[in-house]
Parts: structure tokens; sequence; C-alpha cells
């Protein structure tokens, strides 16, 4: 498959990347470009031109500083899956880069990436919602609340590049997900993390985008077991339906997968 | 057009592409080198797996563009000598085969695996092999091949 012709350029630095993006509206960043490519090559996205940033240095490091641990935009699932900073301070975190798509993909998509596209079934949105990240762009910074607007949606704004993602460390996390057998993406997966300031809970796969589940998050930081969250069912009512699954089987999947994340948490 | 210049099993190449050029297509088409497969073009397969700058990637998702500068491995460039790579001498050995389309992205996979985790066990093997369909499903001699050329190549 052949994506329509396009322009394409290398950028050298985060300001000039900026500067062809105020230049072109149009253009696309490229990263990873493992969702951007496929999609071109399905005719579906269609951009005129694409800045590579994704051999940008400056956005490329994985840093742990006190209790904080600060991944760049460009770096690959791969390399968070097998760093030594992020098994050290968020286990679940490596854990859930080393389960994304296939090594090839982690080869080449990147967290920056992930999170900008916020697929509904994406993993990433989850592990960012629940860990209370703060997404870091050329223009401010935004806290995982705010980041995710919907499906394929994000509050960046033209021009926005996201540079940094930064991860408060939790006292434990985990991260478990029932995987479609063909797409292996998640039909629901779970992220939780228990910190000082409570729990919380991020659902992916299962609805239009990735949310909390509030009932959960009250239950666990009482009592962080797997039982504290076996019998608090999401409504199924805004939740995804599809030859792979009804809305009602995703909602009883959420539960069971929040069960098991908090058995990974405990485990770790 | 652009001109793109790369390293190609070991061999510098260059040529004038359009900028939507798929990796796989330049090293088919335009080298020649069709050991690279094309099975689902849609990332699923693995069966275009080559390496750049010593990392597995699928050749069908990334523009050759991408890979300007780059030092590119393909099936081709694995024997040496005349010699085959202990990852293919161990699918020969272990008929980790049927019809062999899926074969070069198994092997190019293999070699990155084993390169990153050295000697693996069956199952960790199964999780490497993710991206890498055989419609044969012939999986359990491929995972055999792997298993072996791992622990030969982590005891060498």
């Amino acid at each position: 498959m052949i994506p329509y012709n396009f322009e394409y350029t290398r950028a050298k630095s985060l300001s000039e990347a900026q500067a062809m993006l105020a230049k072109n509206p149009d253009a696309k960043l490229l990263a990873g470009g493992q969702t951007l490519i496929p999609t071109m090559k399905m005719r579906l996205a269609n951009p005129s031109a694409l800045i590579d940033i994704s051999k940008l240095e400056e956005l490329s490091f994985i840093r742990a500083s006190g209790d904080t641990l600060t991944i760049g935009a460009t770096t690959k699932h791969g390399m968070i899956a097998a760093s030594a900073d992020v098994k050290r301070m968020i286990p679940a975190l490596a854990h859930m880069a080393s389960h994304i798509g296939d090594p090839a993909v982690r080869a080449m998509g990147t967290i920056g990436g992930s999170l900008a596209n916020n697929d509904p079934a994406a993993d990433y949105p989850a592990a960012a919602l629940a860990l209370n990240a703060t997404i870091k762009t050329t223009k401010r910074e935004i806290k995982a609340d705010d980041f995710f607007t919907g499906m394929f949606s994000t509050a960046l704004e033209d021009g926005e590049i996201i540079t940094e993602i930064s991860f408060p460390k939790p006292d434990r996390g985990g991260y478990t997900k029932f995987c479609n057998p063909a797409s292996r993406y998640p039909m629901a997966g779970v992220f939780v993390a228990q910190t000082k300031n409570g729990v919380r809970v991020g659902v992916t796969g299962a609805g239009p985008g990735v949310f909390r589940v509030e009932a959960m998050e009250a239950a666990l930081a009482k009592n962080f077991t797997p039982d504290a969250v076996a019998n608090i069912a999401v409504a199924s009512d805004n939740l995804n339906s599809d030859i792979h699954a009804t809305a009602e089987y995703r909602a009883h999947l959420v539960t069971v997968m929040a069960k098991r994340a908090v058995e990974h948490a405990l485990a770790a | 057009m652009t001109t793109v210049s790369m390293t190609v099993n070991g061999k510098p190449v260059s040529a004038d592409i359009e900028d939507r050029t798929l990796l796989v297509y330049f090293l088919r088409e335009n080298l020649r080198l069709t050991g690279t497969h094309i099975g689902c073009d849609t990332s699923q397969c693995g069966a275009c797996v080559v390496h750049v700058d010593g990392r597995a990637v699928k050749a069908c998702s990334m523009f050759a563009v991408q890979a300007e500068g780059a030092e590119v491995t393909t099936i081709e460039g694995l024997a040496k000598d005349g010699k085959l790579h202990p990852v293919q001498e161990a699918f020969r050995e272990n008929h980790g085969l049927q019809c062999g389309f899926c074969t070069p992205g198994m092997i190019m996979t293999a070699v990155d695996a084993i390169r990153r985790r050295g000697a693996m066990d069956r199952e960790t093997i199964r999780h490497e092999l993710e991206g890498n369909i055989c419609r044969c499903t012939g999986y359990h001699n491929i995972v055999s091949s792997i298993e072996d050329a791992s622990k030969k190549m982590s005891a060498a």
C-alpha cells in the first residue's frame, strides 16, 4: 500500500520543528510513525508534509530525580521497557511498555506519539492518567486529567509539541490488559496506582477514551486488595460495542482487569 | 524526489526516490533485495523485518528517507563468506520452516531478540515473536530453532 505523496524533512532541532509546523499547519510530526504510517498507507491521513522529530536527542531521555521520573517525548517503548530507572521507580510502567505491540513496533514507537494520538485502546494514556502524570509541551504543562479530551483527541493545540512526561513515583502500581487476540489491542486495560494522596484507576480500551473509575479509587484507598473492587461494576452505557465485544462484556472486563491490576501491584 | 543514501548489508547505496517510498519497497525494488517479504503490508505479520542501526523494525512501517545515513541489514546480509548465520543454521537443522515465506522476518526478529536477551526459554521466544505470523502455523519448530540458536550463540 502506498500513501499519498508528501514532503519529508528531518528536523535538526525542536525550534526548527516548531518553525516548520508554524509555516505549514497541514504538516504532521513524525516520531515513531507506528500509527501514523499505517494510517497514511490506508489513506486515512493525508498530510502534505512530515516533520521527522525522531532523531532529536533533546527529546529522547529517561531521567530519575528524587521521586519524579521524567521521560522525553521521543523515547521509544523498548527503551522504557528496558530502562533500569523505570524498573526501579515504576516497574508497572516498564512492564506495560514491554507489552505494547511487538518488539519491532517497540523499537520505533514513542511515548509522546502514543499520548498525542490518544488511541482509545492505547496503553500509555491509562498509565498517564492513573499515575497523575504531567505532560510538558513547547507551550505549557498539562495535567493528565486535562490532557485526554476524547477519542483521538487531546488538549494539544495546533503547533504544540509534547517535549516530556513526568510521572510521580507511586508507592505501588499495576497494569493488566485483556487483548483482542488478533489485533492485540486491549479490549480493556486497567492501570492502578497507589500514592500517599490516594489511589487512581485509569481504564483504556473499553470506552471512547481513557477514563478513571472513582468508585474503585475510593474502595482501594480504604482497602488495597483485589476484593475491594470485585463488586464494583462500571456502567456500560458509554463503553464501546463492536464485533469483538459488547459494551456489557467490556464493562465486566474492566472489573476483572482492575482486580488483576491490583494483584499485579501487590506482587511487585 | 529525494536522494537517499544508506548502508545496506555493508555496502553504501544511494537512489532518487519519492519521499513516500517505504523502506521495504526501496529494498525490494530499487536494490532488488527480495529476501525481505511483504506479507500483510499492514504491520501485522513481520515478514518485512530488517535491522536498522542494529534494531529489528518492520520495513513496511518506515519510509526509506527515515533510514537516511543508517546501517541496514537484510536477510541477504546475515550469511558471511558462504557460511550461514547461526540462526539460519538452526532453522535448517530444526526444520524451522514450512513454506518459507515468513522465514526472513522470523530470522531477523530472532537475531535481534538473541542480541537483547541471550539464551531464551520457549515462553520468552513466543513473546518475542508477537509481531511475526507464520500462516503455515509452523511455530513449534520455529520456536525450537530459536531456542537452539539462542543457547548455542550464548555458549559460544
